[in-house]
């Protein structure tokens, strides 16, 4: 218990100067202007722009959660299916393009990308022609699946590597087939790491921005790009940047809370939690 | 053991805390440049240090938005500033730029007297500013997917080229052309114009692929896009014939378009005015202006600097443009308070869609 003293430093300043002070700045913005207080912001989200962004931004954020749940688990089901030394390389290679820049990555997708790239090449081979896939909406998700899989695959995979196998040797001596044991068994055990997925991918993807600039070529632009062009372009950007910035903390909020309700339903909730 | 490890730890500390202490002292000699990103020839700062023995902290970014941001911030720090035209004469207004003193400047005298007059426009007795480049707005085009001669901005709304239209990321620049499309003023101050240029602009929506930064320049380089807006310095590069793409061609349409100049300036708030002058004085010299614009290629304003060029240069209608260009294009101006109208209309084209 003694190491609890490292955390002192942190709960003490950093939290402090880096979280709270900063969020208090938000709300003084999104309800002062001038040092008067006003609730001219508030009043300026019944433009229906505002909130065709955010469900845009919002609907983005749960397909390309579903989408790495999709891709993510069966992944980390194979990973946690093979022996300690080769799950440890390839989950090494999942982890590793993350040693780069997020802007990097997705640079490189641009290139994938573009008519005349690879991706297109591809597809001609197959007889698919004239098909743009670069600055389309399909690309903005697909480069927010790249970009936060891993957040999805890791947390899936430490659960799934704590679950005690005594478990699914009970299911089979109960006569419970693959598929029964599966359902029934292994993926109830494997929640809690669902979840913390889906917290870790949902939240960053709800908020991104870069990547709808580059690969969506700003057609699909994102609540994180109104909230950046706001505080850099406009000449009264503040207070509206402010108030979406509130916005959008309350949908990572409400979306956490559900997360947390859906996680105690669960019981106990041990392991996969990365965070 | 314990206790030689503490004291190289502290020995660390002092040491790290002291070459602060020295790198703050030595600040009195560094000139704070706000500019725009590809906007110098980095040896000429390098050149210019190893002659005065200052420091160059350079910063850029994309936008004169941004700029406008930065230099409004009350604990602004930067010396030297590059914004344009109708940003600089905002600044004027705001009581936020520092008299330049012309003293100091004598190469002032290689700018062209064409420029200083249009400077004029935007900065009253040019006062507060020196020209550094100029250019124009037009469209880059390239010739294998567009097969008849572009002249006008229609061609951006033409159901032809759905799909291959790429628009700059510019709120000004991107009103302002579909404003003259329309016929009307880029500096009005008639909200139903703006109105029509923003419907104007939604209606495009399927047939440009978006609106970029400088990945402009590389996306028609490398086929992505049959026709763009691109400043003309950037169109230089698209269609070089080494860097760029011998397929594109640059036009400024004969419905006219936009001059634009990015000038010198130097906040009130710099505390090293004499500095920033001998730097501006460095860069109006000839032969450091002919290097710049070569690295950058951008037009230049300074005569002197021309004159020393070869004529793929000063032939070139892309570079040095005919007089009768010029006399089509107009230069922004600042919108004061009308600017929100604006804002609002550009806000509803970028995310309504």
């Amino acid at each position: 218990m003694k190491r609890n003293v490292l955390a002192y430093p942190y709960i003490a300043v950093w939290l402090p100067i880096f979280v709270v002070v900063p969020m208090l700045f938000i709300a003084y913005y999104a309800f002062f202007d001038n040092g008067q207080f006003t609730l001219e912001f508030v009043k300026s989200l019944r433009e229906p722009m505002y909130w065709n962004v955010i469900l845009r931004s919002a609907w983005l954020a749960v397909r390309a959660t579903l989408i790495c749940i999709l891709i993510g688990f069966p992944v980390a089901y194979m990973l946690s299916k093979m022996k300690k030394s080769a799950a440890t390389l390839l989950s090494i290679f999942y982890i590793l393009p993350m040693w780069m820049n997020a802007l990097l990555r997705t640079y490189a997708w641009k290139v994938l990308l573009a008519d005349g790239g690879i991706v297109s090449v591809i597809l001609e081979f197959f007889g698919i022609h004239g098909v743009s896939l670069l600055y389309t909406e399909g690309a903005v998700l697909l480069g927010t699946v790249y970009n936060f899989l891993p957040f999805m695959i890791m947390p899936i995979y430490t659960t799934l590597m704590k679950l005690d196998k005594s478990y699914i040797e009970a299911a089979s001596d109960l006569g419970a087939n693959g598929f029964q044991t599966f359902i029934k068994v292994v993926l109830p055990l494997a929640k809690p790491g669902i979840v913390s997925g889906i917290t870790m991918v949902l939240v960053p993807s709800m908020s991104t921005f870069a990547i709808s600039k580059l690969l969506g070529g700003a057609n699909h632009a994102l609540l994180g790009d109104l909230i950046e062009q706001k505080f850099l372009l406009s000449s009264t950007g503040y207070g509206m940047g402010s108030i979406l910035s509130l916005i959008l903390l309350v949908l990572v909020l409400i979306s956490t809370a559900i997360m947390r309700r859906v996680e105690k339903d669960n019981g106990e909730a041990e392991g996969g939690m990365l965070w | 053991m314990k206790r030689i490890v503490a004291i190289l730890l502290t020995l660390v500390m002092l040491a790290a805390s002291l070459s602060f202490l020295t790198a703050c002292g030595d600040n009195s000699k560094t000139l704070y440049v706000l500019n725009w990103g590809d906007y110098i020839d980095p040896d000429l700062i390098k050149q210019f240090e190893q002659q005065t023995g200052y420091k160059i902290n350079y910063t850029t970014l994309t936008s004169n938005e941004e700029m406008l941001i930065k230099l409004r911030s009350p604990d602004c720090i930067y010396d030297l500033c590059f914004p344009s035209d109708y940003v600089i004469e905002k600044l004027i207004a705001e009581d936020m730029l520092a008299e330049i003193n012309k003293d100091n400047i004598p190469n002032l005298k290689n700018i062209d007297e064409r420029f200083i007059e249009i400077s004029n426009q935007f900065d009253p007795g040019n006062k507060y500013s020196v020209p550094y480049m100029w250019g124009t707005v037009g469209i880059v085009y390239n010739k294998e997917m567009v097969d008849e001669p572009v002249d006008s901005w229609n061609a951006l709304w033409d159901e032809k080229y759905a799909g291959q239209v790429l628009m700059y990321n510019s709120m000004r620049d991107s009103i302002g052309i579909t404003l003259i499309k329309l016929g009307y003023d880029i500096n009005t101050r008639n909200a139903d114009q703006v109105a029509e240029a923003r419907d104007e602009l939604i209606a495009q929506k399927n047939i440009r692929k978006g609106f970029f930064d400088d990945a402009i320049k590389d996306d028609m380089i490398g086929n992505q896009g049959a026709l763009a807006v691109v400043y003309s310095g950037d169109a230089m590069l698209c269609i070089d014939e080494e860097e760029g793409n011998p397929n594109l061609e640059y036009v400024v349409p004969k419905e006219g378009s936009n001059v634009w100049f990015d000038n010198i300036i130097i906040p009130k708030t710099s505390s090293k005015q004499a500095m920033a002058e001998e730097f501006i004085n460095f860069l109006c010299d000839a032969e450091v202006a002919k290097q710049n614009t070569e690295y950058i290629g951008y037009s230049t304003p300074n005569k002197a600097a021309l004159e020393l060029m070869d004529e793929s240069w000063t032939e070139n209608p892309v570079y040095n443009p005919p007089q009768d260009v010029l006399d089509r294009c107009t230069i922004f101006h600042d919108l004061g308070d009308f600017l929100s109208v604006f804002e609002e209309a550009w806000n509803k084209v970028y995310f309504e869609n």
